[in-house]
């Protein structure tokens, strides 16, 4: 185990002289308050890419345009796309990486603590640009989160240049949040804390920040390219001038199926610290869990044109996509089985953290499966485009992704913040959410097959019932969250039940041993590990 | 009301309770289809989805075994080990060989699927916003497709018939038990055509050709729709296609050859003849409604920042411009979403709603444009 030597106090003065008030966090370069500006950023994205969705359930309930134009419809898809991937989901993984990394690793703060402070403070304006697109005239981006080219180009209105200015920024926020993880894991260590003795949480992490500075430059260039293209009369996805559209989603997708495990490698390092905690039981093969992550990264580049098969690529080139994208099966598979190993012999009890773990295995799973099914090529000429791939790929972002996050939130908020989650609430929140998630999307894969296309503001009348059916699970799913937050917010008004220091009885890890709320600074003299802490 | 909610919770019931039974009825699984290809496509749908239940099963069984058996509240001890190299090995081997016999039948049909020689007939499809061109390269025939489902069926309560916004003004016709080669491009943006009963979807992209074929087993009617989000009007721009024995096919396509070949004659005649302004505004707006309303809006207002108004602004009201607007109708505007009318409608029909933009939503200029005056335009344009 691990010992914490913090006895000499040299520098003790600094520790609570802290700015008040509204300069605190506009100045803060203190990784927790910058990983709670983070999460509290990613809960108010999450409400309003939710309230987007729920928009576009609602025209969806019946068949004809009851509330929505249709030019107003894409808006609304294009934006809940960018504002849960961008807005939600990666600033939550930010948040957590800020907070947790460094007490993970008995590190006393992100190693480049300014450049922190900026890559948060620069999104929010990211977002009040993009949003605030939608009050142009002709309104915001209505092209998809994919923005294909000419669509976006030609054919869009001027919000784009204000979209592909705000893209940029994104970018720029998550390449100085990836640089800023790795520099901290790879000189922040404490000694002893070997690379083959990190939690999981934190090689996800660590793999998951090279995918990002390798991708978001791609996409830095395809939106620059899309600038270009509309205003300043180059050709690249014109075959009028010698370009080619496609050339557009080969870029868009290189960026875009890793961007995808962007949004679940981090996932996979939280389910990883809260299954063994709850199961009382060591991790079942963390070597073959930080292979598998790697493998998995290394072939989300070889992957992206399963994401085009119908774009008419030549056959061979259908074949290799294929195959590769049925290989990545693999890894995710042991990842699973290491899972379900971990529970086996355990000693299992179900708090609201590992309820949330629990249910982001079978339905990431779930989602697992249907994505096996798209990998098939002629198969996926009848899904793609339809809601068939809508269910495929919510079952891993919001059963997946977002669960882990809610897990992370349950398991962790009592060292945030010195509270334990109001259990029953909490508990309440997790039946609500996991009923409603599956009346939400899993009809979705019905109307997919059945033939119902995505991006469509309405349809024909053999989907009503399923659409229904769907619509209501969407707005039970979206009320199940106010649950969540007067958890949160109870939690924040410091209501309810004193956390100690280690709240969970089976869990492993430096973080557990501060006080909780976990103190300003951590880890100012670094401890010792001395043996693997699993 | 009560019907219908009642309607939707037996739904509910069948989805989660009993879908295998009701998969066919309910239409909530691909369909058979109409063609050898889709016959398989379904097949190798099927293989795959009952693996990952049968491997769903067992993995989800030890799984719920483990959370029933091994929980603290039972006493359960927990065990300390973690790892097993052995069983690692089979867990990476065994799936990867599943995978191979998923791999195999995939290959050999998208092969086939990708083999368009040998083909008895060539279609040229053509989609724009929002709407499909099919061009036989076998007969001269050629016309263009749109939705036939009317705008109050969809923004307004008239009544929905049963194959509401599937249903179009001149399907595609093609025969049976032919190879039919399909070439697929778009005068605009990326559309997608995709009928699921012939399992092709293939994108149709501006300034290139994709290709796809299909051989139709019985003669029916097949509908489908664009898969691939073109703009304002993506879920309005359905497919029909007929499918017929290939004899009445050939009866079919002489008939229309001959029938578009008297409609250009025809049209060739009425070059001379003057049409009077009620004549011009009746048809001009029923083209108006057919052709530019999607974007201009019935009442010409347009969608601000994103469609002109026509209403009260631009050529329509400039009274020396009426060169440019047949000029913007005719040959449409490059890069932009205003496309060339020239081929798409005939001489009247384009005088017709010109005359009609020009006097509509109080713009009454009082201009009355003839045939022969698009005629002539264009004539001087060449
Ligand atoms: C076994 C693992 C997986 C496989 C084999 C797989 C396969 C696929 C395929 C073939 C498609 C394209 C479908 C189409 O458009 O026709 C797709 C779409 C998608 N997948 Fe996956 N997938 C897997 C896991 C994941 C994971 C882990 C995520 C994210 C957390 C993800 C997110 C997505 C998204 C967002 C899309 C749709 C993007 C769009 O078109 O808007 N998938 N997947
Ligand atoms: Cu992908």
């Amino acid at each position: 185990m691990s010992t914490v030597v913090d006895t000499h106090h040299e520098h003790d003065d600094h520790h609570d002289h802290k700015p008040t008030g509204i300069k605190r966090w506009l100045f803060t370069t203190n990784h927790k308050d910058i990983g709670s500006l983070y999460l509290l950023f990613s809960f108010l994205m999450f409400f309003a890419g939710g309230t987007m969705a729920l928009v576009i359930r609602a025209e969806l309930f019946q068949p004809g345009m009851q509330i929505v134009d249709p030019h107003f419809f894409n808006q609304m898809t294009t934006m809940h796309g960018l504002i849960m991937v961008f807005g939600a989901v990666m600033p939550a993984f930010t948040g957590l990486a800020n907070w947790m990394i460094p007490m993970m690793i008995g590190a006393p703060d992100m190693a480049l603590p300014r450049m922190n402070n900026w890559s948060f403070w620069i999104l929010p304006f990211a977002f009040i640009i993009m949003l605030s697109s939608m009050l142009m005239p002709g309104g915001g981006p209505a092209f998809g989160w994919t923005f294909y080219a000419p669509l976006s180009t030609t054919y869009s209105t001027d919000s784009t240049a204000l979209f592909v200015f705000a893209i940029h920024i994104m970018g720029i926020s998550s390449i100085m949040g990836a640089i800023n993880v790795i520099v901290t894991i790879m000189n922040m260590r404490a000694p002893g804390m070997t690379y083959m003795r990190m939690p999981l949480f934190v090689w996800t992490w660590f793999i998951t920040a090279f995918l990002l500075i390798a991708v978001m430059p791609v996409l830095a260039g395809v939106v620059t390219m899309v600038l270009t293209d509309k205003y300043f009369a180059t050709s690249f996805f014109d075959a009028a001038g010698g370009g080619d559209p496609v050339l557009f989603q080969h870029l868009f997708w290189f960026f875009g199926h890793p961007e995808v495990y962007i949004m679940i490698l981090p996932s996979f390092g939280i389910v990883s610290a809260i299954i063994p905690a709850f199961a009382r039981k060591p991790l079942f093969g963390y070597a073959s869990m930080v292979y598998a992550t790697a493998a998995i990264a290394g072939l989300s580049f070889l992957v992206w044109a399963h994401h085009m098969f119908t774009t008419g690529m030549p056959v061979f080139a259908s074949l290799f996509f294929m195959y590769m994208t049925m290989l990545i099966a693999v890894p995710t598979g042991v990842k699973i089985f290491n899972w379900v190993s971990t529970m086996w012999r355990g000693s299992m009890t179900f708090e609201p953290p590992m309820l949330f773990a629990l249910a982001f295995v079978i339905l990431f799973t779930i989602g697992g499966f249907s994505g096996i099914m798209l990998a098939i090529t002629p198969v996926d000429f009848q899904y793609h485009d339809t809601y068939f791939v809508v269910a495929h790929f919510h079952y891993v972002l919001v059963s997946g992704a977002v669960f882990s996050i809610m897990a992370a939130a349950y398991y962790w908020l009592p060292k945030w913040s010195g509270f334990m989650p109001d259990e029953g609430l909490a508990k309440l929140h997790f039946w609500c959410s996991v009923i409603s998630v599956n009346i939400l999307f899993f009809p979705m894969h019905f109307v997919g097959l059945a033939g119902m296309p995505r991006r469509i503001p309405d349809y024909a009348l053999q989907f009503a019932d399923i659409n229904a059916i769907v619509s209501v699970g969407a707005f039970l799913f979206g009320f199940s969250q106010l649950i969540f937050l007067a958890v949160v917010v109870k939690c924040m008004a410091k209501k309810g039940q004193a956390a100690v220091a280690k709240p969970w009885e089976g869990a492993e890890g430096l973080e557990w041993d501060v006080p909780s709320p976990a103190p300003y600074h951590t880890f100012d003299t670094p401890p010792k590990i001395e043996a693997p802490i699993r | 009301m009560k019907a219908r909610l009642y309607r939707v919770l037996t739904a509910a019931l069948v989805l989660f309770v009993m879908p295998a039974a009701f998969a066919e009825s309910l239409q909530i699984n691909l369909p058979r289809g109409a063609t050898e290809v889709s016959n398989s496509v379904y097949s190798l749908h099927m293989y795959v989805f009952l693996v990952c239940v049968i491997i769903g099963v067992i993995v989800f069984a030890a799984m719920f075994w483990s959370i029933i058996r091994h929980r603290k509240s039972r006493g359960a001890e927990p065990a300390k080990f973690h790892d097993n190299v052995r069983v690692e090995i089979a867990w990476t081997v065994i799936p990867f060989l599943i995978l191979i016999a998923m791999a195999w039948p995939a290959t050999s049909l998208l092969l086939d699927m990708d083999d368009t020689d040998d083909s008895d007939l060539t279609v040229l499809i053509t989609g724009s916003q929002w709407r499909w061109d099919y061009e036989y390269f076998d007969y001269d025939v050629q016309y263009r497709s749109s939705m036939a489902t009317m705008r109050d069926q969809v923004y307004a309560n008239l009544p929905k018939g049963e194959n509401y916004l599937l249903e179009v003004d001149r399907p595609l016709v093609i025969p049976t038990n032919r190879k039919v080669r399909l070439l697929i491009t778009s005068d605009d943006v990326i559309h997608s055509w995709w009928v699921p009963e012939f399992a092709i979807k293939k994108d149709a992209n501006p300034g290139y050709i994709n290709e796809a074929w299909t051989r139709v087993d019985e003669p029916g009617i097949y509908r489908g729709q664009c898969a691939e989000l073109c703009g304002r009007d993506h879920a309005f721009m359905p497919i029909v296609v007929i499918a017929l024995e290939p004899d009445d096919f050939e009866e079919w396509a002489t008939n229309e050859e001959t029938r578009l070949a008297e409609e250009r004659e025809e049209e060739e005649r009425l070059l001379s003849m003057q049409m009077t302004m009620d004549e011009l505004m009746t048809l001009g707006e029923s083209v108006y409604n057919a052709q530019c309303a999607a974007c201009h809006q019935p009442n010409g207002q347009g969608v601000p920042g994103v469609f002109p108004a026509l209403a009260g602004e631009g050529v329509s009201v400039d009274s020396d411009g009426l060169n440019d607007h047949i000029d913007t109708v005719a040959n449409g505007v490059q890069g932009t979403a205003m496309q060339a009318y020239r081929d798409q409608l005939s001489m009247r029909e384009l005088a017709a709603v010109i005359t009609y933009e020009r006097n509509a939503w109080q713009n009454d200029t009082g201009d009355e444009v003839q045939a022969a005056d698009i005629h002539n335009y264009i004539q001087g344009d060449n």
